[in-house]
């Protein structure tokens, strides 16, 4: 059978499972000072810059990185049970997460020592944001049409161009962006671009909100208008990037906040839904459970090859696309089985608020960091379809 | 298949391989006028000790450990192999717990539907289980009652007792078991088991079966994808039947992760066992109605006909979702556990597992 289904059963270590407690301590110490709810509500800010200093000083950032850049040199799978702890009760992690989950291993692997040194000390303290600059207007699961560019110039680059429902730029202190360095090549259109560390505080930058229909903002449009860039800002080689992006993709979409995303729906559910449910409740309930309980397995075990050095892109293509479906159709599902319960007895007014906030938010799970299609594409090559 | 050998599944899933692929190719069993077929390959798997991988070596089986020799039945799934060989394993492993030798020739068990019930009074053996399988190859049954102390394991000849009623989906016989104050052959008390753990067994076993199975059609639904122009290509280049198989390829995966930690916990005896084997057979479950829906899919009409091998697999993938409970079953006891347990533990539970 093809590599694509190994996956081993993996138990959590005993450290991990020490870890556990310590985090749940942690947690609920910041819920009853007032930090956070753990669930989301209307004016929800999950950006929280001292709440992400805090998490810091745990040392639970930047967690799996050698000393010398402020890490622990942790495993994965102790990542693994901070990250979804965190995501079960809703934590404000957006000021850290992306710098924790990929950014901080891309600058691990490609960024020049000095920089390593400047930057990555500060993203384990929670001190500073990124933001991930791939998407353009025209350039979106098609990540090889970008075509903002970054032409050379004395000691650098010159960026010209636009990027598109970047996540949190408003907020962050850095992107690593995705710029055209060369044209496409006839044999490989996927050559001729390359990643670049970016300090959002350089001239040549101006930012517009994209609003969610809900009118949250989330998403900026950046434009660069003959922004430098300094030599040693490249990461990695040349018009290479397509190549640097694979591990990457393993990182990005095997975690637990694939498929966590709506999770407190399923536990208000069992709330509503009472001690002693109906038939119907109960077999609800327990169909969600099954499936939770799988997709968790299984994104244990990539992080388990993770660990062992492998690059899972295949395993990890599959848990974001069965995670993201099964978070996305999690409110729907809901929603029907609580359609019974009567407003007066049940008191399922957090249950509405929360569904209706699930609702709204279940379209972008199977879009965001790889769509549906794409990773269907990129299970389908590894069936040899492709 | 010749994918599933040498693939790092062990050294007992290479064996079955090879006893398999000679004596049970599911094109040649699909092919076959007559049953000659079935004789050597029960002798072969005896002969190999697979079908007492489970049994202690004090009794004369091989005492392999669970989860690793739970190998022979994903193979067995990858083959839609059409003997009792997981119901004789299960048999023979609760034979073996309760201290009794296991005889040769194939085997099966009572009961199969969670509902269905025994008990063994002094020596008389009472209940009644429908949906046995394999009911008229059997040679032996045997029976599980729970009772004070341990779970009471009887052997009984399957003569006069089992009676044929009707065939499941796949073809295979299926059996009453009747039983009014019975004596058996051979009883005894699996200590440390319940009513629960027969289940545990079987429906673990299942999940494997099926995994392998799912497994099968994925690799030949993709191996046809790829042989099979339509609109001058093959049509694994259409996006569509990609995306399909995609899909097909995903639910074989959760369907190999679920049941392969069902059959860890199984050897292990961790506290989430109920959880694991519960999500395993539910989840284990809709992937097979999925997949087998794909697979056909894929396969358009050549995969809807007696010659094609497709059925074998998709017609046994219904039928086991079904026995040793099938989804609805596991999702209501799963369901109010997690409801009894309250919301605030739900996440706990998921956790310690």
């Amino acid at each position: 059978m093809p590599n694509l289904f190994q996956f081993d059963p993996i138990q959590l270590p005993p450290e991990a499972e020490a870890l556990r407690r310590e985090v749940r301590e942690f947690l609920a110490e910041e819920i009853d000072r007032g930090t956070f709810v753990p669930y989301p509500v209307d004016d929800y800010d999950e950006f929280n810059r001292e709440f992400s200093m805090r998490v810091g000083q745990r040392g639970w950032i930047g967690m799996t990185w050698p000393k010398k850049y402020g890490g622990q040199a942790r495993s994965f799978l102790e990542r693994y049970v901070v990250t979804e702890e965190f995501r079960a009760v809703n934590a404000p992690t957006r000021s850290h997460f992306t710098a924790d989950r990929q950014s901080g291993p891309i600058l691990l692997k490609y960024a020049p020592e000095e920089i390593k040194l400047d930057i990555l000390p500060r993203i384990t303290r929670g001190e500073c944001t990124f933001c991930i600059g791939m998407s353009e207007p025209n350039s979106g699961s098609d990540l090889f049409a970008a075509s903002t560019r970054a032409t050379r110039t004395d000691g650098g680059f010159l960026v010209n161009g636009r990027k598109l429902w970047t996540s949190n730029a408003h907020r962050s202190d850095y992107m690593i962006g995705l710029f055209r360095t060369s044209a496409a090549t006839k044999e490989n259109r996927r050559h001729g671009l390359t990643q670049f560390l970016v300090d959002l505080k350089w001239p040549g930058i101006s930012m517009r909100p994209v609003l969610h229909p809900t009118g949250k903002h989330e998403f900026n449009e950046v434009t660069f208008e003959d922004m430098f860039v300094p030599e040693d800002h490249a990461l990695g080689e040349i018009d290479m990037a397509w190549r640097q992006a694979t591990s990457e993709l393993a990182y990005e979409r095997s975690g637990p906040e694939r498929f966590l995303e709506t999770i407190y729906v399923l536990f208000e559910l069992v709330r509503v839904l009472g001690e002693k449910p109906d038939a119907r409740g109960a077999e609800g309930i327990g169909r969600l459970v099954a499936q939770l309980h799988t997709l968790r397995r299984m994104s244990i075990s990539v992080n388990g090859m993770l660990q062992a050095g492998k690059e899972p892109v295949q395993e990890a293509s599959v848990v974001k696309d069965l995670g993201t479906n099964w978070e996305q159709a999690l409110p729907g599902k809901a929603r029907e089985l609580a359609a019974f319960i009567d407003e007066d007895e049940g008191n399922r007014a957090r249950f509405d608020e929360l569904l209706d906030f699930a609702t709204m938010i279940a379209p972008k799970l199977t879009i965001q960091g790889g769509t549906r299609e794409i990773l269907r594409g990129i299970i389908a090559r590894g069936l040899g379809l492709r | 298949m010749s994918e599933s050998t040498g693939s790092g599944d062990g050294m007992i899933a290479d064996i079955t391989t090879r006893i398999l692929r000679d004596l049970a190719d599911p094109q040649t069993v699909n092919n076959a006028r007559d049953e000659s077929w079935r004789a050597p390959l029960w002798r072969a798997l005896e002969e190999n000790g697979l079908t007492l991988a489970w049994v202690g070596e004090e009794l004369g089986g091989a005492g392999l450990p669970l989860a690793e020799s739970f190998q022979i039945l994903r193979v067995a799934g990858r083959f839609a192999v059409p003997v009792p060989l997981a119901e004789t394993l299960v048999a023979a492993r609760l034979l073996s717990a309760a201290g009794i030798q296991p005889p040769s020739g194939p085997m099966t068990l009572a009961p199969v539907r969670p509902r269905d019930r025994f008990t063994l009074d002094g020596d008389a053996l009472c209940g009644r289980a429908r949906d046995i399988p394999f009911a008229t190859e059997a040679e032996h049954i045997v029976v599980a009652a729970p009772a004070d102390g341990g779970l009471r394991v009887a052997l009984l000849a399957a003569d006069g007792v089992l009676s044929a009623s009707g065939k499941n989906l796949a073809g295979e016989p299926k059996g009453v078991l009747a039983l009014d104050g019975v004596r058996p052959l051979a009883a005894g008390i699996a200590a440390g088991m319940d009513g629960d753990d027969v289940l545990y067994l079987g429906a673990t076993a299942r999940t494997v079966q099926m995994a392998g199975a799912l497994e099968a059609i994925l690799d030949i639904s993709v191996a046809y994808a790829g042989e099979r122009v339509a609109f001058g290509r093959p049509i694994g280049k259409f996006q569509a039947v990609q995306h399909n198989l995609a899909q097909l390829a995903s639910e074989t995966a959760a369907a190999v992760a679920a049941s392969g930690t069902a059959a860890e916990a199984l050897e292990r005896r961790t506290g989430s066992l109920f959880l694991d084997v519960a999500s395993a057979k539910i989840r284990v479950g809709e992937a097979a109605g999925v997949g087998a829906a794909i697979a056909h899919q894929a396969h358009g009409a050549i995969g809807f006909t007696k010659e094609h091998v497709l059925h074998r697999y998709t017609h046994r993938l219904w039928s086991w979702r079904d026995e040793f409970g099938d989804e609805s079953y596991w999702a209501v006891r799963l369901g109010e556990t997690v409801a009894a347990a309250g919301a605030d533990s739900l996440w706990p539970s998921i956790t310690a597992a």
